[in-house]
């Protein structure tokens, strides 16, 4: 089958095999035909991708094949630079968050994303919370308290700040800088939560607590994760999408597609031949 | 190593090297050799002035003794509503450069005229201001001499604003916007954070580059020789004051400048290290 032609991604999916059941789950956000530019140059074409709600899916591919592209679509976050645009469906609820008249700002509280480097405020561990939570809600100081409480402990970094809450988050190490991060995206309360390379900055012990961090939030949330690690896509993603030059191979159940891949391309990639 | 050494090539190397490294501790000591001469030269015919007189009298007229009192508060007013006025357009305009106008071509016009504004002669922006607001005022006054030093203060702060502000990774910029806050938000309460201290070291240096400007105020405030608080009317200041007492035959006026010199002096240098320091905190 000629997939360019065809703008069909190889769908691996006799699930049965792969240990994860089909049953149950719902599409989260469906992209169709989803083509991006940046100028006159196409970076994304005709993607056609499912991601399912409370799995986690792993975007791989060597470096500019788009993947992280794909994800900034995901929020919109090209909408702050010009000449950037995205034309097809991205479907969320409903409704396509490419159309325009989106509140960009809502779907951007309801997307949340965790970066490459951590990005934490310039303002105290607590501040970096409380700032997102009191966005969108007014709530007296002890509901944030307790917020910013379960939003630390969600991230697994509450046992080692409680007791410097009030110490600025830059001072934090790199994992932990992360962590807060995630923290952060999680007080307010999204539903999809997009990772672009969390763990690119960070040494094995941190890479470590976060993956399992984000095994654990795939019960709440719905799961986006770029990256260049592929132990790391195998060990977090139930699904992953293997990309290349702009175009969407290959998406499956992740243990498939690191065993019986359908694609050479896929297949020369996983193996380390290219990328 | 032995063999090394003897080579020709390596010791021709390592003497170069050292002239390179001893005529650069050389221009250094020049350089600095200039400050220390100028500060020790205001210290020994400053400092012998400085007496409480200097602070609680008015400029005296010749033959008698006085103070400076009269022309530290009008510096003072006048730098103040020159900041107060130059302060917010300039962190706006800055603003702007920084954060809104990335893309646009209207931008690096705007850039471009700063930075001819900064480095514009302060006599020809005293002319201007003259032209502007002394003739059709018909007066002198102080409030020309304070608009005539936020022109001056204006450029600096855009400049600093706009630097300070883009070294405020994107990253940062994006993580904000991905919590869903407004890029106005973003702009006061994440970006003016995390670049502050930058943006007051400019507004810092602002001040100090004012506080000894005279041409501009010559054409504007002019001076007046006695109490006066009324911007609407000619006002004192040290510069001018020193400028007027310097060039004039009397002992106790040149020595009130040479106090005057020496205040303006240790007011600039303060403010450079407090703007050091809040620079070297931030790093």
């Amino acid at each position: 089958m000629n997939m360019a032609s065809t703008n069909m991604p190889a769908f691996s999916v006799p699930v049965a095999h792969a240990g994860v059941s089909m049953a149950g789950l719902s599409e989260k956000v469906s992209i169709r035909n989803l083509d991006f530019f940046y100028g006159d140059s196409r970076a994304l074409k005709s993607i056609n991708l499912a991601l399912y709600a409370n799995k986690t899916t792993a975007f791989i591919g060597p470096s500019g094949c788009g993947k992280s592209t794909l994800l900034r679509v995901l929020n919109r976050m090209y909408d702050l630079y010009p000449g950037q645009r995205a034309t097809g469906e991205v479907m969320f609820d409903g409704e396509n968050l490419l159309d325009p008249k989106v509140d960009i700002n809502l779907l951007r509280a309801r997307i949340g994303m965790v970066f490459q480097k951590p990005t934490p405020f310039p303002m105290s561990i607590y501040e970096n919370i409380a700032f997102g939570i009191r966005l969108y809600e007014r709530l007296p100081r002890a509901e944030i308290d307790a917020r910013v409480e379960s939003a630390l402990r969600r991230a697994a970094l509450w046992d080692e700040v409680k007791d410097k809450l009030d110490a600025s988050g830059l001072g934090l190490s790199g994992g932990q800088q992360q962590r807060l991060c995630i923290a952060r995206t999680v007080a307010v309360k999204p539903e999809v939560i997009l990772f672009d390379e969390p763990c690119s900055a960070l040494d094995p012990i941190s890479t470590a607590k976060i993956e399992e961090l984000i095994d654990e939030l795939k019960q709440d949330y719905t799961i986006v994760i770029v990256t260049h690690n592929m132990q790391q896509a195998a060990r977090v993603s139930d699904f992953t999408t293997f990309m290349y030059l702009g175009e969407l191979v290959e998406f499956g159940v992740t243990e498939k597609i690191f065993t019986a891949p359908g694609d050479k391309r896929t297949q020369a990639y996983i193996t380390g031949r290219f990328g | 190593m032995a063999e090394i050494r003897k080579n020709a090539l390596y010791a021709r190397r390592r003497m170069r090297d050292s002239m390179a490294t001893s005529l650069a501790y050389a221009a250094t000591l020049f350089g600095l050799g200039w400050l220390v001469l100028i500060l020790a030269v205001l210290l020994f015919h400053g400092f012998g002035g400085l007496s409480l007189s200097v602070f609680t009298e008015n400029t005296p007229p010749p033959g008698s003794d006085g103070g400076l009192l009269n022309a530290i508060v009008g510096s003072i007013v006048m730098t103040v509503l020159a900041i107060v006025i130059g302060t917010p357009i300039g962190i706006l305009a800055g603003t702007y450069l920084a954060e809104y106008g990335r893309h646009d071509k209207l931008a690096s016009v705007v850039r471009f005229i700063n930075d001819i504004l900064l480095s514009a002669p302060s006599i020809v922006i005293g002319l201007f201001i003259y032209e502007v607001m002394v003739a059709p005022m018909g007066h002198f006054s102080g409030y020309a001499g304070a608009v005539a030093l936020a022109v001056i203060v204006i450029p600096v702060v855009v400049r600093t604003t706009e630097d300070m502000l883009r070294l405020v990774p994107d990253t940062l910029r994006e993580a904000a916007a991905s919590i869903g806050l407004p890029r106005s938000h973003m702009i006061v309460r994440i970006a003016y954070r995390a670049a502050r201290a930058g943006i007051v070291t400019g507004i810092l240096l602002a001040i100090a580059r004012i506080s000894g400007e005279t041409a501009p105020l010559l054409f504007t405030a002019l001076n007046n020789q006695f109490w006066s608080v009324n911007m609407n009317a000619p006002m004192p200041s040290l510069p001018v004051v020193i400028f007027q007492f310097a060039l004039s035959p009397y002992e106790e006026w040149q020595s009130l400048a040479w106090t005057g010199a020496l205040l303006i002096t240790v007011t600039v240098l303060a403010l450079s290290i407090i703007a050091r320091s809040l620079t070297a905190r931030k790093s």
